[in-house]
């Protein structure tokens, strides 16, 4: 039987395929919560789930609202605060991290702070919250966010949170540790980083996405390989455990 | 040590450790007396027009609104506010125009439920402004060198990125590793209120739950008060002293307001109210939807009783308790 699934499924189900178990991860509301949850209840029981509000290791029982919410720390291993989880990123012990961005560079830098001028602000976002600090302390950092022309920019007009900022050498000399963006997930399919020049690079393709829907939402140059793969699909036992995690609907509804 | 590269955001905050310890000797009292008053007197003797302001808690979590409310109500002025992931308070206090300067840690929106209509609008108008921007973590050790008595602590992100040109912290080279390193500013802020689970009427604070960010806030502020579900008796606290976040000696006030975190989620009490938040961002999205919120819900009522009985009292309030419980088969039935 055909797995019948909406789109921001299977992006839930891309994300979680990219985690591993034994490891930590950062996780934020919506989207990256949801992947944790489905790689914990499928392939990676032992994943580490960490808030940044001081939640660690929950036995997560329904979606959380709030990256501070009471289910983020409910029946985890401890409830602490901000400065110890910070900390632990900044010291090394967190693998992976999830961000979301309202605009994207070729290097995955990440606009969440303002559209226009920064003094006049056309549109005002909410800035940089964990932002910056996922982005310069996790190890591995997958971005979720939408595709189109306005949002996957040659060069961002503010740096909100730091990918490879200007190329290979750019965190380095800027004095940040070691990490940066792993994968970036659209509605199109699954993007990596060019191990030589740091460069936006497609990996694969979601079902019915083409290189031309790539091409056409994109204001920046994407390495397209040669050879691109499929991404994979989700199966009716993980569509059912992710109507499990969210049963209104809340954000797996969303198309 | 040479600074490198100096963010460009305004300083708000910082107080010179010197001056600091001074402040503490003369104004922070070590006796141990009952600090027992009202949200309202709270609000009028310690919060001055143009006073730094910092909310506790996390988002929409554990936020002490009886005072977020009453500060509204007594129509202060010109505050400052850290953005240090501030969501349904900030908002507020923007809208009604008591606050028009914010440095921004996460501000202008409430997380998964969408941007805040009405705080992003007075932004976008110029009425309030963006001080500084600043990161979660720097915010919260902002506080840490604050409670630490030192005048700055390093830091290893924001570089390389505009929320550090935007910032208010330096880029040095680090004497240890010869490594870039930030160095973000310490910060004392004039008002910090906190929302707990009980306290008694000394001051003596007990959180149940991630602290997020409050034992450190606690400590670096000038003036402290707490709001809490319950005052309990001095032995309470003293059965189960670990659980002590804040001691008395930082606490200036302490009110007892039940559900006074309503409509944010009170871990192991109650649930956010999503109901009220909804028709908040509903009726936020314009300047008459905003009047007719505040005039109902908060220049209406006297206090945060009249407020709840408002919004649905006792019976709201149990509801909200068996979301947070899981316990969703009573809540079906209420």
């Amino acid at each position: 039987m055909e797995t019948t699934y909406t789109k921001t499924e299977l992006l839930a189900f891309v994300a979680s395929r990219m985690l591993e178990d034994k490891r930590s991860v950062f996780v934020g509301t919506g989207l990256p919560m949801i992947a944790s949850m489905l790689a914990q209840r499928t392939f990676a029981p032992n994943l580490l789930i960490i808030f940044e509000a001081g939640g660690v290791g929950p036995k997560v029982p329904t979606l959380p609202l709030s990256v501070g919410d009471s289910r983020t720390f409910y029946k985890a291993v401890s409830a602490s605060s901000m400065h110890d989880v910070m900390s632990q990123a900044q010291a090394g012990y967190i693998d992976y991290g999830f961000l979301g961005a309202a605009m994207i560079d070729k290097y995955g830098n990440l606009n969440t702070t303002v559209i226009g001028d920064w003094e006049k602000p056309k549109v005002r976002l909410p800035g940089s919250g964990g932002a910056n600090d996922i982005g310069s302390f996790c190890f591995k950092n997958i971005i979720i966010m939408r595709q189109d022309k306005n949002k996957f920019l040659d060069k961002l007009n503010f740096i909100t949170t730091p990918g490879y900022l200007d190329g290979p050498e750019g965190r380095k000399k800027a004095g940040l540790p070691e990490g940066g963006p792993y994968r970036v997930i659209t509605q199109f399919g699954v993007y990596g980083f060019d191990e030589e020049t740091k460069r936006m690079k497609l990996i694969s393709l979601h079902p019915g996405a083409t290189i031309e829907d790539i091409k056409e939402n994109s204001s920046m140059e994407i390495i397209i390989p040669s050879k691109v793969e499929r991404s994979p699909e989700p199966t009716q036992n993980d569509i059912k455990i992710l109507r499990e995690i969210d049963p209104q609907g809340l954000v797996i509804g969303n198309e | 040590m040479q600074v490198l590269e100096e963010g460009q955001g305004k300083l708000i905050g910082w107080v010179d450790p010197d001056e600091m310890r001074k402040w503490v000797r003369e104004n922070k009292s070590r006796e141990l007396k009952d600090k027992r008053m009202s949200v309202s007197d709270a609000v009028s003797k310690f919060i001055k027009d143009g006073d730094f302001i910092v909310s506790g808690g996390f988002g929409h979590v554990r936020v002490a609104m009886s005072m977020v409310y009453e500060i509204m109500r007594q129509k202060k002025k010109n505050l400052a506010m850290a953005g240090k992931t501030a969501v349904h308070d900030i908002d507020l206090l923007v809208a009604s125009g008591c606050v028009n300067k914010v440095e921004v840690a996460y501000s202008f929106g409430h997380e998964m439920r969408g941007l805040s209509p009405a705080s992003r609008k007075k932004v976008q108008d110029g009425e309030c402004e963006v001080v500084a921007e600043i990161t979660n973590a720097d915010y919260q050790w902002r506080f840490l060198a604050g409670m630490m008595g030192i005048p700055f602590i390093p830091a290893r992100n924001m570089m390389g990125t505009d929320t550090f040109k935007k910032s208010s912290s330096k880029i040095v080279k680090c004497p240890f590793s010869n490594k870039n390193v930030t160095l973000v500013p310490s910060c004392n802020p004039d008002i910090v209120f906190i929302h707990v689970h009980r306290a008694d009427k000394y001051g003596n604070a007990q959180i149940e739950g991630i602290s997020v960010e409050d034992f450190e806030l606690a400590r670096a502020a000038k003036r402290l008060i707490i709001t809490c579900e319950e005052i309990v008796d001095e032995e309470v606290i003293r059965e189960k002293p670990y659980l002590t976040t804040i001691p008395f000696y930082f606490v200036d006030a302490v009110i007892e307001v039940k559900y006074g975190a309503h409509p944010c989620n009170m871990p192991y009490r109650y649930y956010f109210d999503e109901e009220h938040i909804g028709m908040w961002l509903k009726m936020s999205k314009t300047p008459e939807g905003i009047k007719e919120y505040l005039d109902k819900y908060v220049y209406g009522p006297k206090d945060f009783s009249q407020y709840l009985k408002l919004v649905g009292g006792e019976k709201k309030m149990k509801s909200l308790m068996n979301i947070e419980n899981l316990n969703f088969n009573e809540y079906a039935e209420e």
